[in-house]
């Protein structure tokens, strides 16, 4: 007899466990870049027509087919067709690297956690020099913030070639943080639930790669999260509040996120004109108050015209403030989460409770997305009857946490963040867009859309309408072989990939190339994970041969 | 107001210092007298070496920090972040740590007991399914609700494929 298989408490629960997997680090720190670098809310248009497109149509397929199937990735694929058994292997490969990269952000999260308790905060002011003469040098050309990061978190070598040595706080970090992961999916699906997470051409390519990542699609999670459901719950509705959900959640981040910008920008634009007026003041001996920050253009003139020689000296020491280039600067990634939020903070007030509670909402954002990562990768190996006949759930979680966390320990040495960058660029982007759009030609086209209708007419009591069959067989496939066409192209076109890494020297980034082997690294991440699908096909193709093979041979 | 006092020197007044080159900005030169040798002034090093000792209250008696008052060619000694003796973060690691560890041990050991718990009461309810306080329809051993769910259960009579033809 077999085991029931378990089921959330309630709907809530899977409702706040997708939310809690789809609203990430990405809402916080990718969308507001997106929306910055394409027309500020501007971009808000073409993202939510994606959203209306791809979004929503594609969210609803993975939840409706995890809990028709009530499996995980690779089961779920397998009953559709056999053939496509390698699509389920290729969402938990990708889900594997996943895991393996992201659990480092919360690493980092708990570092600037912990170091939140200090007054004053750690990344407020530099580090003085050996005879404390001066601020360490590397400090003076770049902010507090950032050598905060790149010398006491990261410790980044200036290349990815110089690999360092583990750094033993991060590894630390890094343990505690699987630790914690491995805490919340100990109990499976009754703990995930429980989670609550609220705080968080080329425009529109960014948009729908933008909601096509934010959602969480083509990784498993969804289709894992959905076969733990009842059969007849209205997946259809949850579709379309988990992503409108997630959708506000972006844009209210994006509100903060802006408001941070231009605290950072004015406040950096207000430290360059005071360091120009005090040099120029200091050199020419003028009166106090005679520059000010209305009258300095002026003045610079006119000491143009008075001493052109001193002021020619001068020149290569004056910087050109301007407010715009401080706001162009947009970063996104790790860049604006830990440097420019942690630089507004220190800033405020009692900035150690922003500081805490900032850095809070930024690991219950991450663990939130490892517990669906974690679910994509568990559900699968839990569901087949190899593994757990010999080894109990909680040992199986516990090999794959500390396979992860171990392969993890290459991202806390010295050169990690450049392989961290590469995992993240690279591991999941080309080859999701593919496992995606194999998921609905395969589910349209394969199974069949009037098969698929009257699952759901079972499950959910009606037929999807008109715009979800037309989302579904033409208007999302085109939309995503657009992409694809679109990011291959992108890349053959830019030939060698390059990448920033930090100089010491300058205090700033530099662009440089990638050696050889981390090209073929990155290529390896793209083929794992793609290969599955036609590979598997191929190995089913051949089974079946042989064993009609071996049957003709018996008669 | 008693600006300087140099140690080695006594009864320097006020009129001991003068300035010269005074600018628009708030800046000047200056030097000090000896006034047991009238003429020589007192030599820059010990000058400097005099305000480094005594930068504090110098800016004290201007109300100015090292940052906004600036003796050239005396480069200020910085004072260094305060840095606690224990670092703080390492007893908030620990702390959490501790907990985490703690939380696991314990889910682990109920899991392993209620796993126990479940093997003894299988052996018995083998015999006692009557007798259970909450009925489950059952039908050939398996909860019905579960029949509902799944397309249907494979019955182990009938023969696998393979067998449909009687090998010669």
């Amino acid at each position: 007899m077999e085991k029931p298989r378990p089921l959330w408490d309630n709907p809530l629960q899977f409702i706040f466990a997708c939310i809690s997997y789809a609203v990430g680090l990405g809402n916080v720190w990718r969308f507001p870049y997106l929306c910055q670098m394409y027309g500020g809310g501007g971009f808000l248009i073409p993202y939510l027509i994606m959203l209306i497109v791809e979004g929503m149509p594609l969210l609803y397929l993975e939840l409706a087919v995890g809990q028709h199937m009530r499996q995980g990735s690779i089961g779920a694929w397998k009953i559709i067709s056999p053939y496509l058994s390698g699509v389920g292997i290729a969402s938990v490969v990708v889900s594997f690297f996943l895991s393996m990269y992201y659990n480092v952000i919360n690493a980092w999260a708990f570092w600037y956690l912990f170091h939140s308790f200090q007054d004053p905060l750690p990344w407020a002011s530099c580090p003085l020099n050996s005879n404390h003469t001066d601020y360490d040098e590397e400090c003076a050309q770049t902010s507090s913030t950032q050598y905060f990061w790149y010398r006491n978190t990261l410790n980044i070598s200036p290349s990815i070639e110089e690999y360092g040595s583990i750094q033993w706080e991060q590894a630390i970090c890094l343990i505690l943080a699987w630790l914690v992961v491995y805490l919340c999916i100990l109990r499976g699906t009754e703990s995930t639930g429980k989670l609550e997470q609220l705080a968080n051409p080329k425009t529109w390519i960014n948009a729908a790669t933008q909601i096509f990542f934010s959602l969480g699609l083509g990784f498993g999670s969804l289709i894992a999260f959905a076969s733990y459901n009842e059969p007849n719950n209205n997946c259809e509705r949850h579709a379309i509040i988990i992503s409108l959900i997630n959708s506000s959640t972006s844009i209210f981040a994006s509100i903060v996120t802006f408001s941070i910008y231009g605290f950072k920008a004015t406040f950096n634009y207000e430290n360059c004109l005071s360091k120009v007026i005090l040099l120029l003041t200091n050199v020419f001996d003028l009166e106090e108050g005679a520059l000010t920050a209305d009258n300095l253009d002026s003045m610079k003139n006119y000491l143009t015209s008075t001493y052109p020689n001193q002021y020619a000296e001068l020149l290569p020491q004056i910087k050109n403030c301007s407010l715009e280039a401080e706001l162009d600067t947009a970063v996104q990634g790790t860049g604006l989460a830990f440097i420019v939020y942690s630089e507004a903070i220190k800033n405020m007030e009692v900035s150690q409770l922003y500081s805490v509670l900032y850095f809070i909402m930024l690991l219950m954002l991450g663990i939130g997305s490892m517990l669906g990562n974690t679910a994509a990768i568990l559900t699968p190996l839990t569901d087949s009857k190899f593994l757990s006949t010999h080894l109990p759930k909680e040992v199986i979680s516990g090999i794959v946490c500390f396979i992860n966390c171990i392969v993890g320990l290459v991202f806390t040495m010295e050169a990690g963040n450049y392989w961290f960058d590469i995992f993240n660029d690279y591991a999941a982007t080309l080859s999701l867009l593919l496992i995606v759009l194999v998921e609905t030609i395969a589910v349209c086209y394969v199974y069949g859309l009037r098969r698929f209708e009257k699952d759901l007419l079972l499950m959910l009591g009606h037929k999807p309408n008109w715009y979800w069959k037309i989302m579904w067989a033409f208007a999302s496939p085109v939309l995503i072989i657009s992409l694809l066409i679109f990011y291959l192209t992108d890349y053959i076109r830019t030939g060698t990939l390059q990448y920033q890494a930090w100089d010491a020297t300058q205090g700033q980034l530099v662009t440089k190339d990638y050696p050889s082997y981390a090209l073929a690294v990155i290529g390896l991440l793209v083929a794992a994970s793609t290969m599955c699908i036609p590979i598997g096909a191929l190995i089913i193709f051949i089974m079946k041969r042989l064993k009609k093979r071996n049957v003709s041979t018996l008669e | 107001s008693g600006i300087n006092r140099l140690r080695e020197v006594q009864d320097q007044k006020i009129s001991n210092v003068l300035l010269c080159n005074m600018t628009e900005r708030v800046s000047f030169w200056f030097v000090v007298t000896d006034s047991a040798r009238n003429v020589t002034t007192v030599p820059g090093s010990e000058v400097e070496a005099a305000i480094r000792m005594n930068r504090n209250r110098i800016n004290s008696a201007f109300l100015l920090t090292d940052n906004t008052l600036q003796f050239l060619k005396i480069s200020s000694t910085l004072s260094p972040p305060i840095e606690p003796t224990v670092p703080v973060w390492v007893i908030v690691f620990g702390v959490v740590l501790c907990l985490v560890v703690a939380a696991i041990l314990f889910l682990v050991v109920s899991g392993i007991r209620q796993r126990k718990k479940n093997n003894n009461e299988s052996a018995e309810t083998g015999d006692l399914e009557d007798k259970c306080d909450t009925p489950v329809t059952t039908e050939n051993g398996i909860p019905c609700d579960i029949l509902d769910l799944k397309a249907g259960q494979i019955n182990g009579v009938y023969a696998a494929d393979d067998e449909r033809f009687t090998p010669l």
